[in-house]
């Protein structure tokens, strides 16, 4: 393949927009030469939640947002050839195939060729114990945990292989989130293991497009700073990609936002480490020597990446039971309201000692000092606060035991009538966590289970 | 170089940046909006200085990696992030904001001709305090 293949992504994470896709298809409606659309909807603790619902049902376990993504565009994805790869497929891929095969017959659509990728699922192959014991590179220790789920991120490779099939649509589960462009670049280019050149820039056409608007201007406005033309209608991003590996990041025509190299630049850096060996189980992508060209307006080239060995080991994700997480909060306004909402965690704080839990509690003040401050009161120190002021107090604590979480918000609740003057909208809420942990395990154990199925219309 | 006047102002009048998150190490890029900004980014934005900037949150070594052709910065800040986003007790689990640390709070004497164009900050009297 000499020409061009285009890839447009509709969704960056699983609760994006539900319309985005529809300017891309009509936009890849008009390119010639191979045309995908991916919707990446699968962050770390959504596979868990899914491999949850699946134990719970069979039918279920992949994205409960599928039908929302795909019923607006399926006729035309049909009816110009544009072929899908997604990540929806979740814990459950079969089931998601199943569903699409039904919502194109209620559609009055032809049947679709769906292709499914299994084997990222390793509690399917691989002895509880020996998951449970695998030395952690990061995360919660695993040690006496409940084990929710354990997926390895599969590469370009294994979704290649899923087209290899000559499928329509390919659902997945578990792969890096650039693979979903890496793959059909395989497919389509023939890029061998070799290619790292190549292979590298796939991987980091994947990662600029894996969030979606994030790369065409969304997350990105800072009014009077970094303006961004109707961040409301943002056009998500689509990427031309040449077999030598150059691409061209851009958007629909008539869509808002903006790619510009500030744009591009700060998606390219997001969730990286070191710039010089991004690893993905394809290959280690280094970006240092990239650069950037803007061709037209909204038209940003990326030239210059380069590639180097893949690694040996395959990360997988291990999810585990977590405890609960309390949060509760309660707003003071007015005159001298820092104060009467400082009042009022302290009261909180100083009852839950008195009953015998010393849990780790976090407060912080909204208004006052949050999130940039770590809830650490004296790096108020120095700040001019307003006296007439909107402060929100909001204590938190995770604990293993749901009692413990719960008398928490109970405890700021009771402030209504017995904290400082003047509280009000309280809310709360307790929330049932999962743990996480990377693991590295041997390619040798995975690639054997590591297949592509079709899933014919039952 | 002595005609060159300066402002004390924060990295948001010359950079913008936007910060991920992986476990809990979280990363921040730094990307000059003027090509010309890198080299005082460069010399300016140690690792160290924001070391300083996150100790708070009890944030431990910082990594800083260099893209001069994109006249940009990426820090990596280990355990800054509560333990990360299935552990974290903050309102922002994920650390989301905390690009506008870097941002926000590492105030320095900028050079005036670092500033893009039409920025509010070309304007000496914009009270950004």
């Amino acid at each position: 393949m000499d020409g061009q293949v285009y890839i447009a992504n509709g969704a960056g994470f699983s609760g994006d927009r539900f319309d985005a896709a529809v300017p891309l298809v009509a936009h890849l409606a008009t390119c010639m030469g191979p045309r995908y659309l991916m919707f990446e909807v699968l962050a770390e603790r959504t596979i868990a939640q899914a491999q949850i619902a699946k134990v719970k049902d069979p039918g279920a376990g992949y994205s409960p947002y599928l039908e929302n993504y795909l019923h607006p565009i399926l006729r035309d994805v049909q009816k110009h050839q544009i072929k899908i790869v997604s990540n929806m497929g979740a814990a459950n891929p079969a089931a998601a195939a199943n569903h699409i095969h039904r919502l194109a017959d209620e559609m009055g659509l032809a049947p679709f060729k769906i292709a499914i990728l299994i084997g990222d699922d390793v509690t399917g192959y691989l002895e509880r114990q020996a998951i449970m014991e695998a030395e952690t590179m990061e995360g919660t220790s695993l040690a006496g945990r409940d084990l929710c789920s354990a997926n390895a991120y599969l590469g370009g490779d294994a979704v290649a292989k899923a087209l290899d099939t000559g499928a329509d649509i390919v659902l997945v589960g578990r792969t890096t989130d650039s693979a979903l462009v890496l793959g059909p670049l395989i497919h389509e280019f023939g890029w061998q293991e070799e290619a790292l050149d190549k292979l590298a820039a796939g991987t980091i056409c994947g990662h600029l497009l894996e969030c979606g608007g994030q790369v065409t201007g969304a997350y990105f406005a800072d009014p009077g700073f970094k303006d961004v033309p109707d961040l409301a209608g943002v056009g998500f991003p689509l990427a031309e990609i040449r077999s030598d590996g150059q691409f061209t990041i851009t958007k629909a025509d008539g869509t808002g936002g903006c790619v510009t190299k500030a744009t591009v630049t700060e998606q390219l850096l997001y969730e990286m480490h070191d710039p010089s060996c991004y690893v993905v189980p394809d290959v280690s992508a280094d970006v240092t020597s990239m650069e950037l060209i803007e061709e037209a307006p909204n038209r940003i080239k990326v030239v210059g990446i380069k590639g180097h060995a893949r690694p040996e080991k395959l990360k997988v994700t291990v999810c585990v039971d977590g405890g609960y997480m309390a949060e509760a909060e309660m707003t003071y306004a007015g005159l001298n309201a820092l104060k009467r909402a400082k009042l009022a965690g302290e009261v909180v704080l100083s009852r839950m000692r008195a009953s015998g839990h010393n849990a780790d509690i976090r407060m912080d003040i909204l208004g006052a000092y949050s999130v940039l401050d770590g809830g650490r009161a004296e790096q108020m120190d120095g700040k001019m606060l307003p006296f007439d002021g909107d402060y929100r107090v909001r204590l938190a604590l995770i604990s293993e035991d749901r009692d413990t979480a719960q008398l928490l918000c109970d405890e700021l609740q009771h402030l209504y009538c017995s904290g400082p003057a003047g509280g009000g909208g309280y809310r709360a809420a307790v929330t049932e966590q999962m743990a996480s942990a990377s693991i590295l395990l041997d390619r040798a154990l995975i690639a054997p289970h590591m297949k592509a199925e079709v899933i014919a219309h039952d | 170089m002595t005609n060159i006047k300066t402002r004390e102002l924060p990295l948001h009048a010359i950079a913008h940046a936007r910060a991920g998150d992986k476990g809990n190490v979280s990363n921040i890029s730094l990307i000059a909006y003027l090509p010309e900004a890198y080299d005082f980014l460069k010399n300016e934005v140690s690792e160290a200085k924001v070391e300083a900037l996150f100790s708070h949150l009890g944030a431990g070594a910082v990594k800083r990696y260099a893209l001069p052709n994109l006249h940009a910065f990426n820090f990596v800040i280990e355990d800054a992030l509560d333990g990360g986003v299935n552990a974290s007790r903050s309102l922002d689990r994920h650390g989301k904001t905390l690009s506008f640390i870097l941002l926000s709070r590492l105030i320095l004497d900028i050079p005036e001709t670092l500033i893009p164009q039409g920025s509010p900050y070309c304007d000496p009297d914009f009270n950004w305090r």
